[in-house]
Parts: C-alpha cells; structure tokens; sequence
C-alpha cells in the first residue's frame, strides 16, 4: 500500500459508493437469492417455500447427465487453454522476432479477438454445415467425419471454434509480456546461450510466466462462461447432450424445467469450482514465478 | 545465415497465422455477396461476387425478426450503446472505486476490498435467473438501462485500476499535496491524465465485451426493438426458413460481417493504447 494516503471522514466513501451500489444491487442480491432457491423447494402452484437441505445438490449432482456436462466443461477448457496458449505463444515470439512487417503482422493477428463467441459460432456453423461446409467436406473426406452422430466429431467442432479467436487474446497479452522484458536481459542471454531454443526455454519462458499465469485464468473463465454463445450457435449439445457444458446446462436446464432450485444449486456449484480455481491460482501457480 | 532463417522461419508461421484468422472471415464476406442459388448449388465461394450493395442493403434496411420491428441498422445501434454504456460507466466507476482503496487510509478499506473482489468468482452466467428477476422486478426489462448495469456490475477494471495505481510513485502524491491539492483536485487533475493509456485499454476491453454479450440481451429483451446485433445473429431469420424456399445464406453472411465491424475497427484503431495499456498493467 501507499506510504502517503489521504484521510477523511467520508470522501473515500463517496468515491465507492456507486460500485458498492450497483454490486449490492445486481450481485449481491442475486446470489442471496441464489442460495435461497437452493435450499428450499417451492411447491407446483408456487404458494409455499420449504428449507430442503441438500436436497437439490443430491438431485443435480445424482443425475449422470450433469456428469456428462462437468466432464465437457473441463476437456473442453483444458483443450482450448492449450491450443490457444500455444498458438498465442508461438505467433507473438514471432512477432517479436521479426524485423520487416511487424505492426502489419499484429494488425492482422490482433482483430478477430473483437469477435463476440456468438458470432464465430454463427460463422462456424457454415464451415460445419453438412451442405456448405468446408471444414465439414475436409474431415469428411478424411475420416467419416459427421458431428452429429459422432461425440468425438463434435468435440473437434467446438475445439476449433472455440479457439480460433482466443490464440488472438493470447497472442496480445503476450506480445505485450515479451515486451516488457528488458532488453539487457536479452542481450545478456545472447552472449550466455548461443541455442536460441534452449534461451527461449530458460530464459524468455519464466519471464513470461505472470503473463501465461494470467492468460491460463483468463482463459479458463472464457471457456468456462463465454462459451455459452459458441455452442448455443453450434451443436446445441449434439450429438445427444455430451457437449453441453455446465453454464449451457444450468441455462437449459432451468428454462425449460424452471426448477429454480436445481438451477441454483448448479449455480452454486459453479461458484465452487470458481473458488477452487482461483485459490489454485494463488496458492500453487503464483508461488513459481519470477516477477521482475 | 542463420539469422535469415530464423528471420524466414518467423514470416513462414506469422503468414500462416494470418491465414488462419483471414480465410474464414474472407470467405464470409465473399459468399455475402452471392446470390442464394449460387450458394446453395456450390457452397460458399472464394471471390466476390455481384450482389455487394444488394445483400448489404437487404440487411441493412429489411425489417426482420418475428414482429418485423427490427433492421440489422437498429441492432447495431443498440450494440454499440450498450458497449459503450457498459465501458464508459465501468471505467468511470472502477477508476472511482480503485482510488478509493489505493489513496485512503480507513479503517474499513480490506473487508470492502474484499466485498468488490469476491464478486470475481460470480459472472453473470451463473447467476442469470436470479438477477433476471431482480431486474424485471425494478422493471428495467426491455430497457438499455436493464442491459447496461447488471454487466457493470464487476470487478475486473477495479482489480487493474488498482494494479495501476499502486504502480504510480509516491512522490506524485506528496508533491501534490505540497501544491495544495485535495483529494478530488489530486483525482482529476493528477491521475486521470496518468491513466490515460490506462483508460484506453479498458474502455476497449469493455466496449468488446459489452458488445460481445449474447445471454444477457437474450434474456432480457423480449421487445425487438432492443434486439442486439450478436443475440439476434440466430434469431433475425428464422422464419424466413420455414416460409421461404430458399435459406437466405447471402443475407446471413452480410449480418455476419456487418455485426463484427464496429468492435473490429475499435480494436484496430486504438491498437496502440491498448497493447500500451497491458504493458503498463504487467508491471
């Protein structure tokens, strides 16, 4: 914190209070009601509220469809994590290298991450199509390929559209990481290590590591929540509900049931596996890496 | 010599990147300016086509959606509103915020840190129907207000604001303070021009994702005339397949490349602030 810091009775107050406002309001209320809905169950005509205990929680995580969904949810963020960290990577060392056309090289790598999920899943659909597709006549050709029928199909579907504009973000955030390395060190490691694999690995690689710890959380919630929009554009969960993930359930789930209480305990659940990541994210990742 | 391979070597992955983000945008906009026939008969196409102005003023002016309310032109305007709602407000609240905890000594100051950063782990998805109902019970349904503040409602630009803040020197504050200035002067006249690049970088980070959002509106605007660009990408023509013969595919394309424009050209343009903005965050 600040050595200097200003003190008053109620300024500092003033300066919080429309986020402390609108966060009670639009967060704080919905989660409370979140955990009401959650333990308790309301009757058919929606006349009385009984305390339920963990009555929803055993209903939800008793049904194997949500397993089915909890599984997805996590092959499909450790995939995306991986494809698009690496390709992000991969382009922005690249780019840092390169000596002719560098801002039309991050020009052209940088603008699809303007691209809202929705609108690449729209647009994937037509590369998937039975009749349009070209992507779909490819792997067709190649081995049979029908992700309607076929759960490992779809999951190769929604693993290329769901990376495709985030090796974008990755490559951003770390042009930027590559960067902020100062030169010095650099030049330092041009004299030291002649194998300029061996000086990315030990030298480059750690430095960027609170850039690739950041890009991991960053990537992980977008697979997480931002998916929604991807595969309510793409698969809808086909071939028969295996590639719903957790968000997209809770969402169906609840509207078409509209058992608020399964909906909030899939909520709540959620919010758990968010903890968990986060305190992951604190306690063991951030231990291994260098600041500079 | 090996410095000119490596050189190669790096053009020869960076083009490939570049085609792998170009093609299938490229081919989107070329197959919009086809005729449906052509479309249907041959998958999408490679080079444009004659019906340009046709399919993009088609979209453009042609009302669609189930009551036929809406043209693709409105639905751009409400994106680009609730975006810029969404990043102006963030920005101007989350500045507000983040000074607040990094400036003030009180008492209070960690359990309401703790208050705004808990709100990290609960993004609106998980919390939809519940804030559905609080948000239709105040009546904001139907209103850029009701799509605008629950998305407000986050931490993420305190949490870098506050990053940035603590970067700032010391010595800004106690020269500041030897120049008579009080907390509101030292706010607007020292550090809102020291965040610049700052604020750049956020209002481009929340414009994308206001803009972005799919959900929200979906649930939210039961009247087409708040319809957005990217919520109704599945819904404007829906019934256009059941009544009419022929899919619109052309027209679909033309919506496709009309809706990713304006965030496109925001991030283009202001590319500079932006990366500069990270790079001060990193520190």
């Amino acid at each position: 914190m600040k050595k200097v810091q200003f003190k008053s009775k109620y300024t500092q107050y003033i300066f919080l209070a429309p986020t402390l406002i609108i966060i009670s309001i639009f967060l704080y209320l919905p989660i409370v009601q979140t955990f009401r809905d959650a333990f308790t169950t309301q009757d058919a005509f929606g006349f009385g509220r009984f305390f339920a205990g963990w009555d929803n929680f055993k209903f939800v995580l008793s049904d194997p469809s949500y397993l089915v969904a909890l599984k997805f949810t996590f092959i499909y963020i450790f995939v995306i994590t991986v494809i698009s960290c690496s390709l992000g990577l991969l382009l922005a060392v690249q780019a840092n290298k390169v000596i002719h056309g560098k801002s039309a090289y991050k020009t052209l790598l940088i603008w699809p991450y303007a691209i809202a999920p929705a609108v690449v899943g729209v647009t994937a659909q037509y590369f998937f199509s039975e009749r349009f597709g070209i992507l779909y006549a490819l792997f067709n050709s190649l081995w049979g390929f029908d992700w309607t029928a076929n759960i490992f199909d779809a999951y190769i579907y929604l693993f290329i559209a769901g990376s495709w504009k985030q090796i974008s973000a990755n490559f951003i955030f770390f042009l930027a990481g590559l960067q902020t390395i100062q030169k010095s060190v650099i030049e330092a490691s041009l004299i030291d290590c002649r194998s300029s694999l061996r000086r990315f690995w030990t030298i480059t690689f750690p430095l960027l590591m609170p850039t690739t710890f950041f890009l991991v959380i960053i990537n992980i919630t977008y697979g997480f929540f931002d998916t929604f929009g991807i595969i309510d554009t793409t698969t809808i969960g086909a071939p028969s509900g295996e590639t719903k993930t957790l968000v997209y359930k809770a969402y169906i789930d609840g509207f078409r049931g509209l058992d608020l209480g399964a909906a909030g305990a899939q909520s709540i659940i959620m919010m758990l596996l968010v903890l968990i990541i986060t305190i992951i994210q604190f306690r063991y990742i951030e231990r291994r890496i260098h600041y500079n | 010599m090996i410095n000119r391979l490596t050189q190669m070597f790096a053009h020869f992955i960076l083009l490939l990147g570049v085609l792998l983000m170009v093609i299938p945008i490229w081919l989107a906009f070329t197959s919009s300016t086809h005729d449906n026939v052509t479309l249907i008969t041959e998958g999408m196409q490679w080079y444009p086509g004659p019906l340009f102005i046709e399919n993009y003023d088609e979209v453009l002016n042609e009302k669609g959606g189930f009551s036929e309310e809406i043209t693709a032109t409105g639905m751009l305007i409400n994106s680009f509103i609730m975006g810029l709602g969404i990043a102006t407000l963030k920005v101007i609240i989350s500045m507000m915020a983040a000074y607040s905890l990094v400036y003030f000594r009180f008492r209070l100051a960690t359990p309401i840190f703790w208050f705004i950063f808990i709100t990290l782990l609960v993004p609106l998805e998980v919390r939809i129907f519940p804030s559905y109902k609080i948000v239709s019970d105040i009546g904001l349904t139907n209103s850029y207000t009701g799509l605008v503040l629950p998305l407000v409602a986050s931490a993420t630009a305190v949490f870098f604001f506050r990053q940035f803040y603590k970067s700032v020197p010391d010595e800004l504050l106690e020269s500041a303070k030897l120049d008579g200035a009080n907390s509101w002067r030292f706010f607007i006249d020292f550090l809102v021009p020291l965040s610049k690049t700052m604020i750049a970088a956020m209002f481009i980070f929340m414009f994308v994702f206001g803009y972005s959002q799919y959900l929200w509106p979906l649930l939210m605007t039961t009247d087409e005339k708040y319809w957005t660009v990217v919520m109704g990408m599945k819904l404007i023509y829906v019934e256009l397949y059941e009544g009419v013969s022929l899919p619109r595919v052309g027209q679909r394309f033309a919506y496709i490349i009309l809706s990713i424009i304006p965030p496109v050209l925001i991030v283009v343009l202001l590319q500079r602030w932006f990366i500069k903005g990270l790079i001060q965050t990193e520190k």
